[in-house]
């Protein structure tokens, strides 16, 4: 049998070429780029619900919606609407623009306002600051105030068991946890009760999540809705420092980050690539009962991105690389003008346009205003 | 008497048993489809017929037929959307429990053109006397012969399954139907794939709305030309509309698709004109999603030409001095409607209805409804307006279906066109909140 190797698709993106298989989402297409070059890391639309090992998760946060400015090589047209990146499918010839597009911008700032409007900002006694999703979404793309003068939603605090703490007012809904639920453990229990803005994540009858895997809720969870009980309010999560390790394990792969202060194991986590999602999915013995360096065989630091608020204490925004948005736009906007006028340099001949230039202006304005 | 195709019956006494229905000639488009035509010429005929969706889209029910993937040994399914919860919307309740078999026999007819073997109607979970009333239908077609194995002889088998709804307005989207038909929560999904390819239980899948389906007898009867006949233009056939608000005689009328708003809204044999001593103010012509219009923009376009009621005329001048046809509830304000608070009864509606699933809608929709429940209640600022027409711009297209352009709409179109009126209410609060309160200054009246 021969090889086949699949057909590459070639898909411009924010003026990067790139060639990916059929069947890649633009995000992983976007991702590719980023990881074959770490400078155009900025390039990412952000994923607040997508999750790449879990299904069907995607195309609910609308934070990732791009422009497809030409669909493909045969049908040229844009598509009429901005399109979740997560989901969206690269067909040959595809025309992206993210960060070049003011309209996918402006639509990205006011979804940081939309998931924010109801959201308690209670960063400074929350676990999840510093490896929360939302936090940096907002500080990459929000804006520094808010024009929602309304009571913020709350729910009632139900207590879902002894490991996972539940906080419903910080949910953004991602549906991460379901699908782990669903896809990871054998017997799911909780789900989205209610709908609009009062949906909740909630357990069948307030019934506790009793499963070797639902410890996972916690690592999937993009902001701090879904923490771990053992580790609450014992530390900021940067002034602990993450070690790789692993051990035997019969249940799991038993591959984790261990999270020290000093010589004391504070908690245990799964192992996330740069993107924020989990390698593998670990059990719950490890995750909870395993707190000693003696359980563990440890492997050496694990790296953290130098931009990372754990390996900086803070959010440092010369870190982070903002892309130059308005520069990009002029570039891409530029045309070099093939123009034989003569440049003046009377400056009497300057003064006499210029006042030309302004009456007329002025005429424009004053017959705006009389119409 | 215009011409009637759907209601032609609907007052004969007994209409809604089969013995009665078929004296009327009901079911013959049954035999002459499915024992002369092939299921080819079925589809041809609808699409002649040029019969667009009477759900809101106004999607033409032929071409969408055509779009079905026919993969070998997969079963396609046909579902009918009888799930009308759009405010000011009654037409399907009213056709449904009046004349039933009108339903099923294009059901039938419908199955047999798309090759389904196993037909749904999803109804409203709270019209549970309709499902009753359609059940019974069913028996009787199927003790005739008309349903279940080997329909009139000829091999053709089909079950008609009647799905209450779980009370859901979002439930009425087609995917978020179908997931509600299969028992999971009613969330819309992500498009593509869309339900032609990949719709119930993961089959290709045809989604229709009740009225488009029961068109379908009289257009075998009669030929798709002879349907394409009536109408204007694009506009062809009959609809129902379902009238209410401060008209002389609200109610479900069919109408000819071409006939002015003037005449539909003036004319003693439709709404009977504005009720006594009171003028037209403003006029949503398509079920609560759909732009609202002031007076003077109903009855003429922008250019000056008469408002007729089709897909085409009512859609002229886009959304800045148009609206929508929709699926036809016909809302009618007179001078004593306060619009703020309509308004804001539509934004509530659509927050307490949105799923939650995606951010732009769960969010945007309650913060609409928030910000105008404080303009009607007197604590109103000016930014406020402005805020509302930004939400609602955000909100529009960026959502996974249509409720959230159906939520913003409204919003963005009373504020178009009525602005002086939210200005009034922020900037005379006292005089706003008391009971009865209606800004009369400067509207343009009919």
């Amino acid at each position: 049998m021969e090889d086949i190797k699949p057909q590459l698709v070639k898909i411009t993106f924010d003026g990067i070429e790139v060639e990916v298989e059929p069947g890649t989402t633009i995000m992983q297409a976007a991702r590719k780029i980023a990881e074959a070059d770490e400078s155009q890391a900025a390039l990412v639309p952000p994923a607040m619900c997508y999750y790449k090992p879990l299904n069907a998760s995607g195309g609910k946060c609308r934070a990732c919606l791009v422009k497809v400015a030409q669909g493909s090589a045969k049908d040229p047209r844009p598509m009429p609407k901005l399109v979740p990146s997560c989901i969206t499918q690269v067909q040959e010839g595809m025309v992206v623009e993210n960060t070049t597009n003011r309209g996918v911008l402006d639509t990205r700032k006011s979804i940081v306002e939309f998931l924010l409007i109801n959201h308690p900002l209670d960063c400074p006694i929350c676990d999840q600051a510093g490896e929360c999703h939302l936090q940096d979404f907002a500080f990459e793309h929000g804006s520094a105030k808010t024009r929602y003068e309304e009571e913020r939603r709350t729910f009632d605090k139900i207590d879902i068991g002894p490991h996972v703490q539940l906080h419903m007012t910080r949910c953004i809904l991602c549906y991460r946890c379901v699908y782990t639920a669903d896809q990871i453990t054998d017997k799911r229990v909780h789900g989205v009760m209610n709908r609009g803005d009062a949906s909740e994540i909630s357990t069948y009858i307030e019934k506790a999540i009793d499963n070797d895997f639902s410890g996972n809720v916690i690592d999937v969870c993009p902001v701090g809705a879904l923490t771990d009980k053992t580790f609450r309010f014992k530390q900021r999560v940067w002034f602990t420092k993450p070690e790789d390790a692993h051990r035997d394990c019969d249940k799991c792969c038993g591959k984790v980050t261990l999270w020290y202060r000093g010589d004391e194991v504070l908690r245990v986590t799964a192992r996330k690539n740069t993107w924020g999602e989990v390698n593998d999915f670990i059990c719950n013995t490890c995750r909870f009962d395993k707190k000693k360096t003696s359980d563990w065989v440890l492997e050496g630091p694990t790296k953290v991105k130098r931009s990372s608020v754990i390996s900086a204490n803070k959010y440092r925004a010369d870190l982070v690389k903002k892309p130059d948005f308005a520069l990009k736009l002029a570039a891409s906007q530029y045309k070099p003008v093939d123009d034989d006028r003569a440049y003046v340099t009377d400056e009497d001949t300057i003064r006499q346009q210029s006042i030309e230039n302004n009456d007329k202006a002025n005429h424009r304005s004053l017959l705006a205003k009389n119409n | 008497m215009a011409k009637k195709i759907l209601t032609e019956h609907i007052n004969v006494p007994g209409i809604e048993t089969f013995d009665v229905y078929r004296k009327q000639g009901g079911y013959t488009a049954v035999e002459k489809a499915i024992k002369t035509m092939t299921p080819e010429e079925v589809v041809e005929e609808a699409k002649k017929s040029g019969v667009r969706g009477r759900g809101g889209a106004g999607f033409p029910m032929g071409m969408k037929w055509g779009f079905l993937a026919k993969p070998e040994g997969v079963p396609r399914y046909l579902v009918c959307n009888a799930d009308e919860s759009e405010p000011g919307t009654f037409k399907d309740h009213h056709l449904m429990k009046s004349i039933p078999h009108l339903l099923i026999e294009g059901m039938i007819i419908s199955s047999y053109a798309l090759g389904a073997n196993k037909s749904f109607i999803y109804v409203r979970g709270e019209l549970m006397y309709v499902i009753r009333i359609l059940e019974k239908a069913i028996e009787e077609a199927k003790a005739q012969g008309f349903l279940g194995k080997n329909i009139l002889g000829s091999g053709y088998d089909l079950e008609l399954i009647v799905q209450p709804g779980g009370g859901a307005y979002i439930c009425g989207e087609e995917t978020a139907l179908l997931e509600s038909l299969e028992g999971k929560r009613g969330n819309p999904r992500n498009k593509p794939p869309f339900p032609a390819v990949k719709g119930l239980y993961q089959s290709p899948t045809v989604v229709n709305n009740v009225e488009s389906i029961a068109n379908m007898s009289w257009i075998i009867n009669n030929g798709g030309d002879a349907y394409a006949a009536i109408g204007i233009g694009r506009s062809t056939g009959t609809k129902l509309i379902s009238a209410s608000g401060h008209i002389e005689k609200p109610g479900v009328y069919e109408i000819e698709l071409g006939v002015s708003v003037e005449e539909f809204l003036n004319s003693d044999e439709y709404c009977g004109g504005i009720r006594k001593g009171h003028h037209l103010k403003a006029l949503v012509a398509g079920g609560s999603s759909v732009p609202i219009l002031p007076a003077h923009l109903i009855m003429k376009t922008a250019n000056g030409e008469d408002r007729l009621m089709s897909y085409e005329s009512l859609s002229d001048g886009g959304f800045a001095t148009g609206t929508m046809l929709g699926s036809g509830g016909f809302i009618v304000f007179d001078e004593t409607a306060c619009i703020v608070r309509n308004t804001w009864n539509f934004s509530r509606f659509y927050h307490h209805e949105s799923c939650g699933q995606c951010s732009p809608c769960r969010e945007g929709t309650g913060w609409m409804e928030k910000v105008l429940h404080r303009i009607e209640h007197g604590h109103g600022s000016m930014h406020d307006v402005d805020l509302l027409v930004d939400i609602s711009k955000k909100i529009e297209g960026n959502t996974i279906c249509p409720l959230g352009d159906a939520a913003a709409w409204p919003v963005a179109s009373a504020i178009r066109h009525f602005r002086d009126e939210f200005v009034w209410h922020i900037t005379n609060p006292h005089e706003a909140t008391q009971p009865g309160a209606v800004y009369r200054g400067e509207m343009e009246l009919a």
